[in-house]
């Protein structure tokens, strides 16, 4: 007998409605939505980047500079330290990972060590010192390390610093709903939707942007630069200065962007833009002692390694605040205010990946998926309809019921809808009627076989249902490797088989037997219109 | 007449059997022929596996001069540049390697420079960058997951049928899987990310097939207990014959509006779903069934039997 329980009508109308409600925003233009009564849903298909148009980036955060940077650091901290305690060394240098030096005077070694050991690097979160201290007493050397976990740690902190600094900065370009997230261990996704012109926003994400004040070193003669004899407390930086291709400058920073509170694109006294800056207490302290004690020095003002300007201390700058020069165009003032004031990214990012797919052509793809589902479901029904008549109707009707499940389920879920998620779909709906047919040709066996149109159709049912599943089974473990696998487009076609083929085994087995159970019932049939 | 499905005969009888050795050596060449293809000319692969950009731009209502977008970006000196048309007059794709250790965001944007400088305004409707340390990782995990699927389905269908149903499963898996690296090859289709989940799909599609015939084969090998495999197989194969058509039919007619309205992007994939699905219905007839029956297969009542040696009259009862 195909039963027909109340838990399965109930089931089969609830699916239905569900469908209904979660798929109807998708089907109502945006004016006729708002008029929805808040309690049902509202919520549409999320389309994917490849659909609405906008800008995929993969970022990796460069822990090799990082790594540079802090063991740089490192060095130049111990030679702070060291002169400040009047510590008579030599050889201080960095070689490979290790920073070591030799104490000329033996009867400092055990000072220098305790200061080494006691004042140099940081703790670790959980504990412990960040750094290796050993020493080498016949050579009268001592070197420092940074210990494994550190190096983790710091990437770990450049990550989610980066991913900081990248959202104040894409908010402040006004992009609407960028989704950005950490992937693996040194890697940031931005999913930046619409935005039209993704180099400037790759620009403004990937500017490092570290600012930093230092005074130009005028003693060096254009022989010695010639001949490369830089002092060790010196570096050579390329510049954006018409004046000069590049510029000598002391190694040591006098104020750096770290202090800055605002930054803001403006322009000068003739016209041309520029970029006015803050710094808060401190960093107007410091500005203010160095600018006093250089006065008529030239101070280059420096990002990313490279000088910007290089103007002249004309009196002490005591109030915390001033103006970059620079070549800048409107656009350039405006995005370099705007990185300077989210912060410098703690190290360097590289894009290693990126697609971006104009509105335009998002729009010509949705246009193609609706027409391709379209076409691709009115041939099915007129197949289906041809090949098994009125059963073939309630295929039918399961599919609709079906393809609404699917557009609500990934409606209420925010699931996203790809390109190659379409093709998905499409293939579900195959997939579909596909266990129609398996109990259909049952059904067709078991009255072959003698039995009756009721008993014929109900074997039909419950023997086909092992087939169906095990069938399935092997979509559902295709689909789930594929999400595994891929990024946002490949991903999203795994997730509509996934969901296709789940709901289409509910709905082409619970639906089509209700309908077929009310047909017997209406109708008394003693055969089935598929023999 | 209506519904259409009386016009098939409710039994057929084709020897599907008598024609395997004929199929198989047909398939085993196939597999070969592919097989020298993958390293000579070797697969045409897409970003997503070599790295390198995929710039797509519009000319809006003027033609789009290749020659002089080519011309402008060989003075880059970005080696191996080609420029294509895509799909209308007015449209064109471009696709260059970054040179090592450049920037790939740096040389795109250069790119784009040139090609506005030699034509003037152009939309670029879609730009595809992969990194070299993303292109080697992508081309490990779309490996990594055609083998896992192909492992678990010989895992699934071991743990519901015996060990020769799944190695029948397992060659025809390899068997659709082959042919479809041949199909791609044969038409110089782009190896992408689309491609593999494809792939993937029909692995799933195979092994359903495949799965549904030996359900069938294993129900008639309890009924006929006294018929000889040979014709177990040709019974079972068709006796799910209708519904091998049908799906394959529905699978088909859904798949063509994709590829003929899908757009340009969904071109490629759904080829070689549509052939997929062709090749995963084939192989369920003409691989799986046969391997079963060189291998043979324990019944109930006798010892598993190869019957390869014996004369082929012998077979009939």
């Amino acid at each position: 007998m195909l039963a027909l329980s109340r838990w399965k009508i109930i089931l089969v109308l609830g699916s239905f409605l569900f469908g209904l409600i979660f798929t109807l925003p998708n089907l109502l233009p945006q004016s006729a939505l708002q008029a929805v009564p808040g309690w049902l849903p509202h919520d549409r298909l999320s389309l994917g980047l490849d659909l609405q148009g906008g800008s995929y980036l993969l970022m990796e955060v460069d822990t090799n500079a990082l790594n540079q940077e802090r063991l740089t650091n490192l060095t130049e901290d111990v030679r702070t330290k060291l002169r400040v305690a009047q510590i008579n060394f030599d050889s201080l240098a960095l070689t490979g990972d290790v920073v070591s030096f030799h104490v000329a005077d033996p009867a400092q070694y055990d000072q220098a060590y305790k200061l080494v050991a006691g004042q140099i690097g940081g703790t670790l979160q959980g504990g412990g010192r960040d750094v290796n201290v050993s020493q080498q007493t016949a050579a009268q050397t001592i070197s420092i390390s940074f210990v494994p976990q550190a190096a983790k740690a710091a990437a770990e902190d450049a990550v989610t610093h980066s991913i900081e600094t990248i959202r104040k900065r894409i908010d402040a370009l006004g992009a609407t709903n960028p989704s950005i997230t950490r992937q693996g261990a040194n890697r940031i996704v931005i999913e930046a939707p619409g935005e039209s012109d993704p180099e400037r926003l790759k620009a403004v994400i990937g500017k490092t942007a570290k600012l930093s004040f230092q005074l130009v070193d005028e003693s060096l003669s254009a022989d010695d630069l010639k001949a490369g004899r830089i002092p060790p407390d010196d570096e050579v930086l390329p510049s954006d200065d018409p004046r000069a291709p590049y510029y000598v400058v002391k190694r040591r920073v006098m104020v750096d962007g770290a202090m800055l509170t605002d930054a803001a694109a403006g322009h000068d006294e003739n016209g041309q833009p520029d970029i006015n800056f803050a710094f808060n207490g401190m960093g107007a302290q410091r500005f203010g002692e160095a600018t006093s004690e250089n006065v008529k020095k030239p101070f280059a003002i420096i990002i990313d390694k490279r000088v910007l300007s290089a103007p002249t201390i004309d009196e002490p700058i005591m109030g915390g605040s001033g103006m970059i020069h620079g070549s800048f165009t409107e656009d350039s003032a405006h995005d370099l205010a705007l990185v300077l004031k989210s912060g410098a990214l703690p190290a360097p990012l590289h894009m290693v990946e990126q697609h971006t797919v104009g509105a335009e052509l998002g729009a010509d793809a949705v246009r193609a998926g609706q027409i391709s589902i379209l076409i691709g479901a009115a041939l099915i029904f007129i197949f289906i309809i041809l090949a098994y008549g009125l059963f073939g109707g309630f295929a039918a009707i399961a599919l609709v019921v079906n393809g609404l499940m699917i557009v609500g389920i990934m409606s209420l879920f925010h699931a996203t809808l790809t390109l190659p998620g379409v093709a998905g779909l499409v293939l579900t709906l195959a997939v579909a009627v596909d266990a129609n047919v398996l109990i259909y040709e049952r059904m067709r066996d078991e009255v072959r076989a003698g039995r009756a149109a009721m008993a014929a159709a109900d074997a039909g049912f419950s023997r086909a249902l092992v087939t169906i599943i095990d069938a399935n089974v092997t979509t559902v473990v295709a689909a789930v490797i594929m999400f595994n696998l891929g990024a946002g487009p490949v991903k999203g076609f795994a997730l509509t088989l996934l969901i296709g083929v789940l709901t289409s085994v509910f709905t082409a087995v619970l639906i089509t037997q209700v309908l077929i159970g009310w047909w017997f019932r209406a109708f008394r049939s003693k055969t089935l219109p598929i023999i | 007449m209506w519904p259409l499905i009386k016009l098939l005969p409710t039994k057929t009888h084709v020897p599907f059997v008598s024609l395997a050795r004929l199929f198989a050596t047909l398939s085993l060449l196939a597999v070969i022929a592919t097989c020298v293809g993958i390293f000579y000319p070797g697969m045409n692969l897409g970003i997503d596996f070599k790295g390198g950009t995929v710039l797509e731009f519009n000319t809006g209502a003027r033609t789009a001069d290749l020659a002089k977008v080519r011309d402008a970006v060989n003075g880059l000196n970005l080696g191996d540049v080609q420029v294509q048309r895509f799909g209308a007059d007015n449209d064109a794709v471009v696709r260059f390697q970054t040179p090592k250790g450049a920037d790939a965001g740096v040389v795109a944007g250069n790119v784009k420079g040139v090609i506005t400088k030699a034509l003037g305004q152009v939309t670029f409707s879609r730009m595809d960058v992969v990194g070299p340390e993303v292109s080697g990782e992508l081309e490990g995990k779309g490996l990594l997951a055609l083998f896992t699927a192909v492992g678990l389905m010989l895992i699934y269908i071991w743990f519901r049928f015996e060990l020769q149903f799944g190695l029948g499963a397992v060659v025809a898996l390899f068997h659709d899987l082959t042919l479809s690296f041949g199909l791609i090859l044969f038409l110089r289709l782009e190896l992408s990310l689309n491609l593999i989940a494809a792939l993937l799909t029909i692995i799933g599609y195979s092994m359903n097939d495949t799965v549904v015939v030996f359900d069938r084969l294993r129900e008639n090998r309890r009924k006929y207990k006294r018929m000889p495999l040979r014709e177990l197989i040709d019974l079972s194969v068709n006796e799910t014959l209708t519904r091998t058509v049908i799906t394959g039919v529905t699978a088909l007619l859904a798949l063509s509006g994709l590829a003929i309205f899908g757009g340009e992007s969904l071109r490629p994939l759904s080829i070689v779903l549509l052939f997929g699905i062709v090749i995963g219905t084939y192989s369920s007839i003409y691989v799986a069934s046969p391997i079963i029956l060189l291998w043979g297969v324990r019944r109930d009542d006798e010892p598993a039997k190869p019957i390869g040696p014996q004369p082929a009259n012998a077979l009939r009862p």
